[in-house]
Order: C-alpha cells, then structure tokens, then sequence
C-alpha cells in the first residue's frame, strides 16, 4: 500500500463520524455511507482532491475509482477548488420569474466576478444552481447548509457583509474556525 | 372549516421537540398499532383509506405494499424518499423542519406494516439542515423507546437512520434512490426486477414519499374508513400543496382533495390572487413535470365545469386539455411572464438533471434546451417548433426511467397552448426581446392539434 499523506487525515472527531455513518448500513454495506463521508470530507478540506477521495475509498475499503465516480455525478461535490463561501441561487422556474436573473447580476456586480467563478482573494464563489425546494420563498440562494430566501438587493449586500466578516457557514453540524 | 390532519399543529410553539409532540397526541398511532393491530390490519386500514403515494405517481399505497415481495429469511426495507428536487416542490421540507416526530412515527408504523427492521429516510443533500433535525427526532425516538429494540414490549425491533443525496434530481426516481443509498451514481435501474421483489441490496422494498409516510400517522389513530371521507371519488384525504410564482402568498397549504382550484388560487386562505393586480396566464398544477395549463383551462375544464384539486379533475381532458396534480407543486405564471423562456429554463433543468444513461433523453433534452434558447432569443424558425414537437414526441416512452417524459410533457404542452407565443417570437424577433407576449386567445387549443 502507498504512503498516506500525512495531512490527509481525518481528526478523531471526523473519524468518529464516517464510523457512526457506516453503523448505519448492515456489516459489509460500508459502501452506503460514501455520499455521507464525502459530505464530510468535503466540510473538511473545502473541496475533493484525489489524495482525498483515495483517502476516503481507503477509509470506506473500497476501490479509488468507485469514489470518483460518485465525486463526480452529484452536483454538490467539488473536484476543484471553490471559495470558502459558496453562494448558490437558484435559477430555476419559479424562482426565475420571481427574479433570480436579477439577484445573480446583482451578485456578480457586487462581487466582480461572473457566476462560475471564484473572487481573487478565495472568499466568495458564485453558482447558479437548480430548485433548492424553497420556491414559494423565492428568491432565494444558499450559502454552506444556510438558505437565505425572499432576497432583495439590500439583503444580499448583509449577506456579503456578514459572511466577509464570518465566512465559514457551519457544515454537516460541523464547526469550523 | 378545512380539516388537516398533517399541519394541524405545525403552529403549536416547540413542536418539533418530543415532548411536546408527545403532549400534543404524538406516537399515539405506534401505539395502537403495536399493541392491538396485526402488520396486515395496519396495511389493510391503508386500503381501506384509498390514500395515494403523494410523490407524484399517485399509486394506491396500500396496494403497493401488499405487493412487496416477503421471502423467508430475507430482510425487507421501507425508505422515505426526501429528495423533493422537483421544481415547484417543497412541501416535504416544511414538514420535516417543522414535524419531524409525524414522518418519524409515520416511518414506525408503516416499517412495523411491511415487516422492515431497517428502514432509511433518504434527504437531499442540500437540505443537510433538515437531516440534522431529523437526527436529532430520531435520537429523542429511541431514548424513549419508540425506535430499537422490542419497541412497547411488542417483540417488534425497529433501527431507522437518515442518509443524505449529494445534489440530483434523478435520485428521487425510486430505483436511482436505491442506487444511490448503495454508494453509488444515481443511474436509474431497469425495471423489471421491481424494488418490491429486489430494491435495497436485492432485497424486497419499498419506497414512499415523506407525506405518503406520514398521512399514514392520522389513517391508523382515525381509521381508513374516517380518512377516506374526505375528497373526492378516488382522491381521498388531504394534500400539501406547495404554492410558488406571481401570487400574493406563497407557502404550504394542506387542502382537503376536492377544494375548487379557483377557491384554491383565489381566496385569501389559499394563495389570495395574482399579485400586483395582474392577471393569470397560466399554471403548472404539479410540479415542473406536468403539462401547463393556459389560463382559460385552470380553473374550468374544457367542457366548463369547474375544475378541482383533485387526481382526476386536474387530469380531465387528457393531455390535450388537462394537467396532473403530481407532487401538488402549484406554480402560477402572471401574463408579464413568457411561457418561451420557462420552457427553456425547465428543459435547461431536464437537460442538466438526465443522468445520461439513455440517448433520447441524454441527446433529446440537450437539443430541446438549445432550440428553445434560440427561439427564446428571437433567433429561432417556424420549423423550430415543429422539431421541437418531434423531439419530446421521440423522447416520451423510449427511455429507462420516467425522467425522459418529464422533460418531454412540459415542451408539448407548452406549443399545444402557447403556440402562438412561440411563433410571435419567431415573427417579431425584436419586439419580443423587449416586452411579452400577453396571454394566449382562449380558441387557440382546438385548432391546435399538432
Ligand atoms: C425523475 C423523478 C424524480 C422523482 N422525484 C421524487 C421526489 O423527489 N420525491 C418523491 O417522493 N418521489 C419522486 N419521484 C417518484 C418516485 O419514483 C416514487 O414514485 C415515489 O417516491 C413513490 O412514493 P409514493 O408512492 O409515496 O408517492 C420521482 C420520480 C421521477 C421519475
Ligand atoms: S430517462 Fe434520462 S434520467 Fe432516466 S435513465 Fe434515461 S437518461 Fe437517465
Ligand atoms: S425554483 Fe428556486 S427553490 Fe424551487
């Protein structure tokens, strides 16, 4: 077997949890808790390297490959990396026609950036992204685990303000400094 | 007065706490049906209730779990399908935020019903927070011993677990549900096997939306036959009915099945109107899947009698008049909006949801979302809408999972109704880029038939 990184390495406490996550699975259906772990890998190092989907298949004593597969169907996954704030609006239907257009142009003027893309100093990624399942609340964005609804322009400019000052979003119930 | 039997208490301070859900008549139904009913009663009282799976399909759900296969010695599983990723859709989320002991108790009588020991609770992955309350009612459940071992002293043993998707449409398709809960991409699986012969781990199973779970919870403490007095003919019951777009107030409604749709559309204990003063142009009554109905067709059918929420009122006039009620996501377009662009954005969905495996819908979507951004952008040809007419034509029915008739219903409605719409936007190729169309002339659905 390869050397393990020595920084790719879940502390106990992340380790507890992939350990709770696979008891949930009856013996030798470990694989179930993939999408669970990579949430949580994610959380972790902001973004899904191969050093460490190998890591989690080691973890999880299943093949590098069917962890990439997975990585890489799920929208939510990252396989390169993002801001440490992921601002994600939904531009679906009913939240197009109650302006989410508006709100996204409304970002990218604030932020300088185009959606897609990352500011220069790393903070803020902007996403357009499918029904988030909040359309009678529209419009609306998530950032981390956090949904942000009804916005307006005045409630983006908190919003950028308020993460530029505290911009890591508890994720998973995890804290993060 | 509305009855509701699921949001009854959703205004009651504190309520997603045990004790509270307790003091307010919570686990009553595990209760009773542990102590005094047989799994078969409880499925028979199902039935007997005529409640249909609210996911969208409508499928009588105790029909459905008398057909689950029960092999000796083989484990079977119940799972709650959470994925709600169906645009117009969020009921399932208000409910688990707000009541998470109802689709937990609901998910312990209806595991006791089908003989699961093991039963899932499969969420989003973006509604990460509703799992961590979930978890949180789960952990409460077994300290007070409705989840574990010997639940009641009744010998029955129940360990139930939330398990969250990573962002995927498609994995609300039951079968690319169980891929994925396996670890897996969320490819939807040939049927059949049918998941109630071999689902979860080749094991039989079943898979019920969150609201089918918990309408379970009043069926069993009222009875099926009490349940079953409400609607309409085959629709009995309540539904939540997720209300979205241009009206005055958005939200979740619990409706008894049968409520008019104009009562529903217009009165202030629904959705209060259109906002603005605008008037309707028209409404998608269950979630993106299902065809658009124009505004003379929402709330009288095509022979003009008034149309109702309702599974069969809603679907009255087939395809060439009618909708579907489906997940009861009720999307409302006011006539500043332009049935070009939605139909655009909700192929744009389709296209970026297919999960690929098969070439109609891979190819077929990916094509319908180009052609209808040309036509959106006053760039697009008269024949564009015939060829858009023969794609979904060719998509609907010739593909794995139902994802592909999804995408294909909303196109064809969309040029049944809004034909003229759409060749206003080849002829004025200028002029629509700056306003909208209007709404569309109440004849143009009889001479269209394409
Ligand atoms: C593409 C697609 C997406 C679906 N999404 C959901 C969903 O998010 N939630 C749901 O309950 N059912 C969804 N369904 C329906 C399920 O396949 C299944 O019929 C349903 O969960 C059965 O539960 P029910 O009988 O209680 O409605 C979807 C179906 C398809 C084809
Ligand atoms: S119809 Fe579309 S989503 Fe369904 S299996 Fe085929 S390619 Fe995948
Ligand atoms: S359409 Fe935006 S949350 Fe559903």
């Amino acid at each position: 077997m390869e050397e393990l990184k020595p920084n790719i390495q879940f502390p106990q406490e992340l380790l507890d949890e992939v350990q709770r996550s696979v008891n949930m699975f009856p013996e030798g259906k470990q694989k179930s808790a993939l999408l669970r772990v990579l949430h949580l890998a994610q959380a972790h190092w902001g973004y899904l390297s191969s050093d460490v989907m190998d890591y989690v298949a080691r973890l999880l004593h299943i093949q590098p490959i069917e962890v990439y597969e997975v990585a890489t169907f799920y929208s939510m996954y990252d396989t390169t990396p993002v801001g440490k704030v992921k601002l994600e609006v939904c531009r679906t239907g009913p939240c197009m026609i109650e302006g989410a257009e508006k709100i996204i142009s409304y970002i990218e003027k604030q932020l300088g950036i185009k959606e897609g893309e990352t500011t220069p100093d790393g903070l803020f990624t902007l996403k357009a992204v499918e029904c988030l399942g909040a359309c009678g609340y529209a419009p609306m964005l998530q950032a981390g685990e956090q949904y942000h609804e009804h916005l307006t322009e005045e409630k983006v400019d908190e919003l950028i303000a308020m993460y530029r000052q505290k911009p890591l979003a508890n994720y998973m119930g995890l804290k993060h400094d | 007065m509305t009855r509701k039997l699921l949001l009854e208490n959703d205004h009651i301070e504190g309520i997603r706490t045990y004790d509270v859900y307790r003091k307010n008549g919570g686990y009553r139904s595990v209760e009773k049906a542990l102590k005094t009913m047989s799994p078969d009663e409880v499925v028979e009282e199902v039935k007997k209730s005529g409640l249909r799976g609210r996911g969208g399909a409508g499928f009588p759900t105790g029909m459905k779990w008398s057909f689950l296969a029960k092999p000796d010695g083989v484990p079977r599983h119940l799972l709650c399908n959470a994925d709600e990723s169906e645009p117009g859709t969020f009921k399932d989320r208000y409910l688990m935020e707000r009541i998470p002991h109802l689709l937990i108790e609901g998910m312990i009588v209806s595991s006791f019903a089908l003989g699961a020991n093991q039963s899932y609770i499969y969420i989003r992955g973006e509604y990460m927070y509703v799992l961590q309350i979930l978890e949180k009612a789960i952990q409460e459940a077994y300290a007070n011993g409705w989840l574990g071992k010997n639940i009641l002293g009744s010998g029955y043993d129940l360990d139930l677990s939330v398990a969250p998707g990573a962002g995927a449409y498609i994995c609300g398709e039951e079968t690319a549900l169980i891929e994925s809960l396996e670890g897996e991409r969320g490819n939807p699986r040939m049927k059949p096997p049918f998941p109630a012969v071999k689902g979860l781990w080749q094991r039989p199973t079943v898979v019920n939306n969150v609201e089918t779970i918990a309408a379970v919870v009043p069926i069993i403490n009222d009875g099926g036959d009490e349940y079953a007095k409400i609607g309409v003919g085959r629709s009995t019951g309540t539904k939540l009915i997720s209300a979205s777009g241009n009206i005055n107030k958005p939200g979740v409604y619990e409706i008894e099945l049968g409520v008019s749709v104009e009562d529903f559309l217009y009165s202030d204990q629904y959705c209060g109107g259109i906002k603005n003063g605008k008037k309707l142009k028209a409404c998608v009554p269950g979630g993106s899947s299902v065809p658009v109905l124009p505004h003379f067709l929402v709330c009288k059918t095509a022979t003009g009698t008034d149309r109702l929420m309702t599974y069969e009122s809603l679907a009255e006039g087939g395809f060439e008049t009618g909708s579907m009620l489906g997940s009861g996501g009720f999307i409302v377009y006011d006539e500043d909006q332009c049935m070009v662009k939605n139909t655009w954005n909700f192929a744009r969905f389709y296209h970026h949801e297919s999960c690929g495996q098969c070439s109609p819908c891979r190819e077929g979507t990916g094509w319908m979302k180009k052609v209808l951004h040309n036509l959106e952008l006053g760039k697009g040809k008269v024949e564009d809408i015939d060829l858009l007419w023969d794609i979904q034509s060719k998509i609907e029915g010739n593909t794995i999972c139902p994802l592909g008739d999804a995408a294909a219903w909303p196109v064809a409605a969309a040029i049944r109704h809004f034909r003229e719409e759409f060749e206003w936007h080849v002829n004025e190729p200028v002029l629509s880029q700056t306003r909208n169309f209007g709404l569309v002339s109440e004849k143009s659905f009889i001479t269209q038939t394409v």
